[in-house]
């Protein structure tokens, strides 16, 4: 793929943003060492548990760790602007930047500087962040409504459904502002197939793992559904062979046609699915010890798990129209936030999903950069860069005590 | 308190359970008791409709079917056989998990659900554990944060299946005692698996049998205790001692004798 930004090649800057990802595990805090802090409880709690202040520890630890998150999308964004092949030096960025807002102070930046930062870089970065944030959210979100770790968005069917989607209007011949529609109705039936099949199957009282509305047969019958799609999806491909280079294109997913107007059409999605998940956050947490207690606790199992899934289906599938199919972000964000930070749903939800943009950003600058003027596929990067990044958080956290 | 009428509960075309009717009053403690397989947890978690039943079930005259899930998780406090303990989850976080049918749907909890979760912690001398990792608490510590997080649900009834199978014999005696002390504390009424037949008699107000999902016996533990019951539901091999103090102990013997065991030790050793 050839980038967006061509003219004046800029120097390669591959480098810095991989080593800003890997400062995160550094700065994140909490190694179960965060004791009570100026937010503990309140005079009146009852004096003879004094060690009860660090009862606080999780939503302080919450906090702390949601705050190094935005630290982190924040370096990230601009880092994200500033780095491209046009090779803008930082003051034009800025200046660039400050000349669209209201009261901008007095700067002469040429238009096509402007253009480039606002028009090419910033719809870009903003919908790297918000598809980040949701394939992290959603990898999180479907991890604890499953109980299973390697639950990713794409586990009941998305990838499969949005791929087979695109798939038929590229070979169709179809118009390219049909490709985002067509994913996310892909996407969102495959889903909903797979729910209604696991849902049903097997109905009957007998526990286990074939259970009538079980996680298990949910997951099998994802399984199937996306095995069933991806061999309709591969059939009409070979089929049209002559579409194959669009079709993988599309596959590999990418953000280097992000437009506003990208941004504005998931970002109505993408404030519901986070709401709604970031919401469910401690009936997640509730659902750490297992369906059958949960419910003994007075949860409906059942339509939190509904629930869960149609925002964090909503989320993805927007995420997936507009760019294509990236791997990886759902299963290494979240956990790398559980490993750092901890792993209540207080703390993996929100910090996913920020960390989640944050990583996609700086995974897309180094997209643009590391082969300019070409791009190399994004979710190469997310696996190339990730997979290193999180054996090491891995790794390094076998010595550590058990954090709380 | 809670009443069964006719309870029982089918698994696919097993009846596991079958006419059980029995009222427990408030403030009693029931044991049940029977072999493996004759529907003793399954009638604790038809109790707390985790498993759909036949027949009633009330709690203080309600019957728990029309009940709403946290409705009915204010009511009934359910601890099973093996709860499951994420070992990353601080003690405080996972008692404080047994307020949630007091907490309103996404909301999250107050002060008032930490101070009550902080007293319990408090009561099960748990305080200093509060903000540890459950995968580094001991056996027995555990044990008494999985009680803490039912009694946070301050429901008159508990539910207790084998509560301390994981434990030795010492500790169990202790944990069992503890329950004692806090029904007598909060005026709970207990239904209780237990496996160890001399520690449901000694803790139990009444005992009940069942014996291929139906109630077989039951009635004091001086009436269930003996040896012709015992071995019409348990087996032969099972036999009832009364100590000194009159307290009924079970002890097994064995079917066929193995002579070389018994013979005492040669002179030279």
């Amino acid at each position: 793929m050839r980038s967006a930004e061509r003219g004046r090649t800029g120097a390669p800057a591959g480098g810095a943003p991989a080593r800003e990802a890997r400062a995160d595990p550094a700065k994140s805090p909490g190694r179960g060492t965060t004791g009570p802090s100026a937010t503990g409880p309140s005079a009146t709690g009852p004096s003879a548990t004094g060690p009860s202040a660090t009862g606080r520890s999780t939503t302080g630890r919450a906090a702390r760790a949601t705050l190094v998150a935005v630290v982190l999308l924040l370096i990230a964004l601009a880092v994200g602007v500033s780095v491209g092949p046009a090779g803008l030096s930082l003051p034009d960025v800025a200046g660039a930047l400050l000349t669209r807002l209201p009261w901008h102070p007095a700067v002469t930046v040429p238009a096509i500087d402007t253009d480039i930062v606002w028009q090419i870089r910033l719809p870009r970065v903003v919908l790297g962040a918000l598809v980040g944030a949701m394939l992290a959210g959603g990898g999180a979100a479907y991890q604890g409504v499953f109980r299973n770790p390697l639950a990713d968005p794409y586990l009941l069917g998305v990838a499969a459904g949005g791929g087979l989607g695109a798939t038929i209007v590229i070979v169709a011949g179809g118009s390219a502002a049909l490709l985002p529609p067509a994913a996310f109705l892909g996407a969102a039936g495959a889903v909903t197939l797979t729910y209604l099949l696991g849902a049903g199957a097997g109905r009957g009282p007998q526990p286990g793992p074939g259970r009538a509305g079980s996680t298990g047969s949910i997951l099998l019958a994802g399984v199937a559904v996306a095995a069933l799609l991806t061999a309709v999806q591969t059939y009409l491909q070979q089929q049209h062979s002559q579409t194959l280079q669009a079709v993988y294109a599309w596959i590999l997913g990418g953000l280097s046609l992000a437009t506003w107007s990208d941004v504005t059409t998931i970002l109505p999605y993408v404030i519901v699915a986070a709401g709604i998940l970031l919401a469910h956050r401690r009936l997640l947490d509730v659902l750490r010890v297992g369906e059958t207690e949960a419910g003994s606790l007075g949860v409906d199992v059942a339509r939190l798990r509904l629930t869960v899934v149609m925002a964090a289906t909503l989320g993805t599938a927007a995420a997936v129209s507009v760019s294509g199919l990236i791997g990886f972000v759902g299963i290494i964000v979240p956990h790398t936030v559980r490993l750092t930070a901890g792993a209540s749903y207080r703390i993996v939800l929100p910090v996913s999903m920020i960390g989640g943009a944050a990583f996609l950003v700086l995974a897309d600058v180094l997209a643009r950069t590391v082969q300019s003027p070409d791009e190399v596929p994004i979710g190469v990067i997310t696996a190339l860069a990730g997979a290193p990044f999180f054996l090491l958080i891995l790794h390094s956290r076998r010595a550590r005590p058990e954090l709380a | 308190m809670i009443s069964f009428h006719g309870v029982g509960v089918r698994y696919g075309s097993a009846q596991a359970l079958a006419e059980v009717s029995e009222q427990v009053p408030a403030g009693q403690w029931l044991g049940i008791i029977g072999r493996n397989g004759t529907g003793k947890s399954t009638l604790l978690r038809a109790a707390a409709r985790l498993v759909g039943h036949e027949g009633t079930i009330t709690i203080g005259g309600q019957p728990t079917a029309g009940m709403g899930r946290r409705a009915l998780a204010r009511l009934v406090a359910y601890v099973p056989q093996l709860p499951e303990l994420p070992p990353d989850m601080a003690t405080l976080d996972y008692v404080l998990l047994g307020r949630t049918p007091h907490i309103g749907y996404l909301r999250t909890e107050t002060q008032a659900d930490r101070e009550i979760c902080a007293g319990l912690l408090d009561r099960m001398e748990l305080a200093p554990m509060a903000g540890r990792a459950l995968g580094t608490l001991s056996g027995g510590e555990l044990q008494r944060a999985v009680l803490a997080r039912a009694l946070a649900q301050e429901a008159p009834v508990l539910l207790l299946d084998e509560p301390t199978s994981a434990l030795d014999l010492g500790r169990r005696v202790a944990a069992l005692e503890l329950v004692d002390e806090l029904r007598g504390e909060r005026s709970l009424t207990v239904l209780s698996v237990v496996h160890d037949l001399t520690l449901a008699g000694q803790f139990a107000d009444r005992l009940l049998v069942l014996d291929d999902g139906r109630v077989a016996v039951t009635g004091d533990p001086a009436r269930v205790l003996r040896d012709d019951v015992l071995a019409r539901h348990f087996g032969t091999g099972l036999h009832v001692l009364t100590t000194p103090a009159g307290e009924r102990v079970v002890v097994s013997s064995r079917s066929t004798a193995r002579p070389g065991k018994l013979r005492p030790p040669a002179p030279g050793r």
